[in-house]
């Protein structure tokens, strides 16, 4: 069986982590960034995992676990967040938290 | 008995520190003991000093007691060390008895003023710097004397300082001394610099093997400390203080602002007359200061009206003489003259402050007059006083010393005769205006009624020190008159014989210097007693009345000091008034908040900016470690 060469599953991650940041940046939408929040947490660990099978080591695995629980914390907190956001500027744009500017 | 030498100085020191910190809890009667007390105790055991020094002298004739180091980074060692010599002995007896009398005569004249425990402390402060300034065996101690007088010359010309105009008089004599101080403080760098010493003895002895005479240290060192002298003794030019300087009481003006502290000068000078004999030029410029101070301030004592104005440029005038004297290099003639005048001016000062006081604080002299009768005992020390400031011959003492003045200044090698002749012209000025003052305050009709007489204490002093302003010159005759020398043998240990005139030239020069008295009292008599109108005719002149005013502002030289350092520095200030130094600080604090300006803009709240910079952030941070 043929293996994928480290090099593309690396450039595969790069890619996702550049659409996941250019989403971050360019995105209004609060549920859309926490969505492209979470492209660029799942890049990550594609590259860890790539890294580990490529070393034949675990390490890389227990580490995307770690990622999968920051990104389920990240998400419920995240979503606590616009709803308060909501609440308060009727809206989900993101740009309206910056009356929270101090 | 000259190991309690440290005790003249501390006596009034305990008696300023006991006046300064429980005074103004004290009786008014305890304050005067105290401050009179320990001066007085002082003087007496610097007398008794003084004849156990004159009947077994130490040996050398000097005695230096050395009461520790005050510090030590060679060659700058200054130490705390006082010297008895003859020259600081006659000077030390002069200083504490001339001040025990006046404190003495304040103790009545100075009752029921709110400040009589402050006047006798600064008094008492006063005097313990002066014998610090004299007996001081280190240049560094002196200079401390030096400082701590003018600081109670400020305190007390100041004394009454609710009125503004009497600040400003301390303030400006307080400044225009600076001038000099800071000269006087310049040579002792020099020397300290070039001799590696700071004891005075040291300082002489290297001086005169290390400085070749007329060399340019010896010169600078001599002119930095003759500017010294001339700005404390009020020589002109930095004469200006003293006439502003009788805001004070009148006894202040009595011990300060004539029997000692401007006196200082005369005794810098003579301390360091073997520095000043290497420098032949600055010592022919003291004389001449001297000649142009007698004459030009006996000039302005003419046009004066307030009676203690009047004595203030009679002293310029006099210290003119001492200069004069040190300058052609009789030192010893010089310290002569110091003491009478401290004795015959002091009594003069005391006895225009009996009369001020008794005119209900008048000082006009021309508001004056016929005093003879209501305050005879004031009149008759105070004509004493008079006669001897005007050398009246063979009875006073001023004729004496200003014989020996005169003489000397013929024998000096360099325009002696001019010398001489100025001072005669100033013995001639000085009868004038002496005398005017004399029979305005005194003589013809009674134009102020006296309000308050003078008591005992201030009898007793004005008698004693008329007595004094006698038979102090029968210690010192020319060789004409008996030749009495005790004097000058007693300095001669200290200071060099006086070089006297000899021949046919000379006897008949002392005659013309002994009448001119005679006839200043003459020609007074006239124009200001017997034909007033004849005077005032003449006043009636433009020209002359234009004379008169330019002589009663001293000569101008306010308003040329006004014109050449108060003007400018007022404008420099003015333009000036947001203080460059302050925008330059200020410049940090606007380009702080510059850049803190700009920092904040980067906050602008919005998370995607926020995710973007992390971003860019990480971008560059990883391009970093790559390309390094």
């Amino acid at each position: 069986m043929a293996t994928v060469p480290l090099s593309h599953a690396l450039l595969l991650s790069a890619a996702l982590f550049a659409i996941g940041l250019a989403g971050v940046i360019t995105r209004r939408n609060m549920i859309l960034v926490l969505l492209s929040a979470e492209i660029m947490l799942n890049a990550a660990g594609l590259a860890f995992v790539a890294a580990g099978s490529r070393w034949l080591a675990p390490d890389g695995q227990i580490m995307f676990l770690f990622i999968l629980t920051t990104a389920a914390v990240e998400v419920s907190i995240g979503l606590a967040l616009v709803l308060r956001q909501n609440h308060l500027a009727k809206s989900l744009d993101i740009d309206a938290a910056g009356s929270m500017k101090g | 008995m000259l190991n309690c030498l440290w005790i003249v100085i501390a006596l009034p020191l305990a008696g300023f520190a006991l006046l300064a910190l429980a005074g103004s809890r004290m009786p008014g009667r305890l304050c005067a003991l105290v401050g009179a007390g320990t001066v007085g105790i002082s003087a007496a055991l610097a007398l008794a000093m003084g004849v156990s020094f004159a009947v077994s002298p130490p040996e050398g004739r000097q005695f230096t007691q050395t009461l520790w180091s005050w510090m030590s980074v060679p060659p700058f060692s200054p130490e705390v060390s006082l010297r008895l010599d003859p020259l600081s002995l006659v000077s030390v007896c002069v200083i504490l008895v001339v001040a025990f009398l006046i404190m003495l005569y304040s103790s009545e004249f100075m009752s029921g003023d709110e400040g009589y425990s402050r006047f006798f402390s600064y008094m008492d402060l006063f005097v313990a710097a002066m014998l610090v300034l004299v007996l001081a065996n280190d240049l560094v101690f002196l200079y401390l004397g030096w400082e701590g007088v003018g600081l109670c010359s400020f305190l007390l010309i100041g004394f009454w300082y609710k009125v503004p105009k009497n600040v400003v008089a301390a303030r400006k004599a307080f400044l225009v001394t600076r001038v000099g101080d800071a000269a006087l403080l310049a040579g002792i760098f020099l020397v300290v610099n070039k001799l590696g010493t700071l004891s005075i003895p040291e300082v002489l002895s290297r001086a005169a093997v290390s400085w070749p005479a007329n060399s340019g240290a010896a010169n600078a060192a001599a002119a930095l400390f003759a500017v010294g002298a001339a700005a404390k003794s009020a020589q002109i030019p930095l004469h200006v203080w003293l006439p502003d300087a009788m805001a004070g009481p009148s006894p202040v003006s009595a011990l300060i602002h004539a029997a000692t502290m401007v006196t200082a000068g005369v005794y810098l000078v003579a301390r360091l007359h073997p520095l000043f004999t290497l420098s032949p030029q600055v010592l022919f410029g003291v004389a001449i200061v001297g000649a142009v101070t007698l004459l030009a301030a006996g000039l302005a004592a003419l046009a004066q009206r307030d009676i203690k104005r009047i004595l203030a440029y009679s002293t310029m005038s006099q210290i003119g003489y001492m200069f004069l004297a040190l300058g052609v290099g009789a030192f010893s003639a010089a310290e002569f003259h110091f003491v009478v005048h401290a004795f015959f001016k002091s009594l003069l000062f005391l006895g225009a402050g009996a009369v001020i006081r008794g005119l209900n604080q008048e000082h006009d002299i021309f508001k004056m007059g016929g005093l003879r009768r209501a305050m005879p005992g004031t009149f008759w020390t105070f004509a004493i006083g008079v006669c001897s400031l005007c050398a009246l011959p063979l009875v006073t003492a001023g004729f004496y010393s200003k014989d020996l003045i005169l003489s000397s200044a013929l024998a000096a090698h360099q325009g002696g005769i001019w010398l001489w002749l100025a001072g005669v012209i100033g013995a001639f000025i000085t009868t004038l205006y002496a005398f005017r003052m004399l029979f305005a305050v005194f003589f013809g009709e009674v134009r102020t009624q006296v309000s308050k007489g003078s008591g005992r204490n201030m009898t007793l002093a004005l008698v004693v020190l008329s007595l004094f302003s006698v038979i102090a010159g029968f210690c010192q005759m020319p060789s004409g008159l008996g030749g009495v020398s005790l004097f000058a043998d007693f300095l001669a240990p200290t200071l060099p014989q006086v070089r006297e005139g000899v021949g046919r030239l000379q006897g008949s020069l002392s005659l013309v210097a002994a009448i001119v008295p005679l006839v200043g009292i003459m020609v007074a008599w006239t124009m200001y007693l017997h034909r007033p109108r004849f005077l005032q005719g003449y006043a009636r002149l433009p020209a002359l009345a234009a004379v008169h005013g330019f002589a009663k502002q001293g000569f101008g030289f306010d308003a040329l000091y006004d014109y050449c350092f108060v003007k400018p520095v007022v404008y420099l200030s003015r333009v000036n008034r947001r203080d460059v130094s302050i925008a330059y600080v200020g410049a940090i604090s606007r380009v702080a908040e510059a850049l803190h300006y700009l920092l904040s803009m980067t906050q602008t709240g919005r998370v995607r900016w926020y995710a973007a910079g992390v971003g860019i952030g990480a971008v560059v941070l990883i391009g970093i470690g790559v390309l390094l």
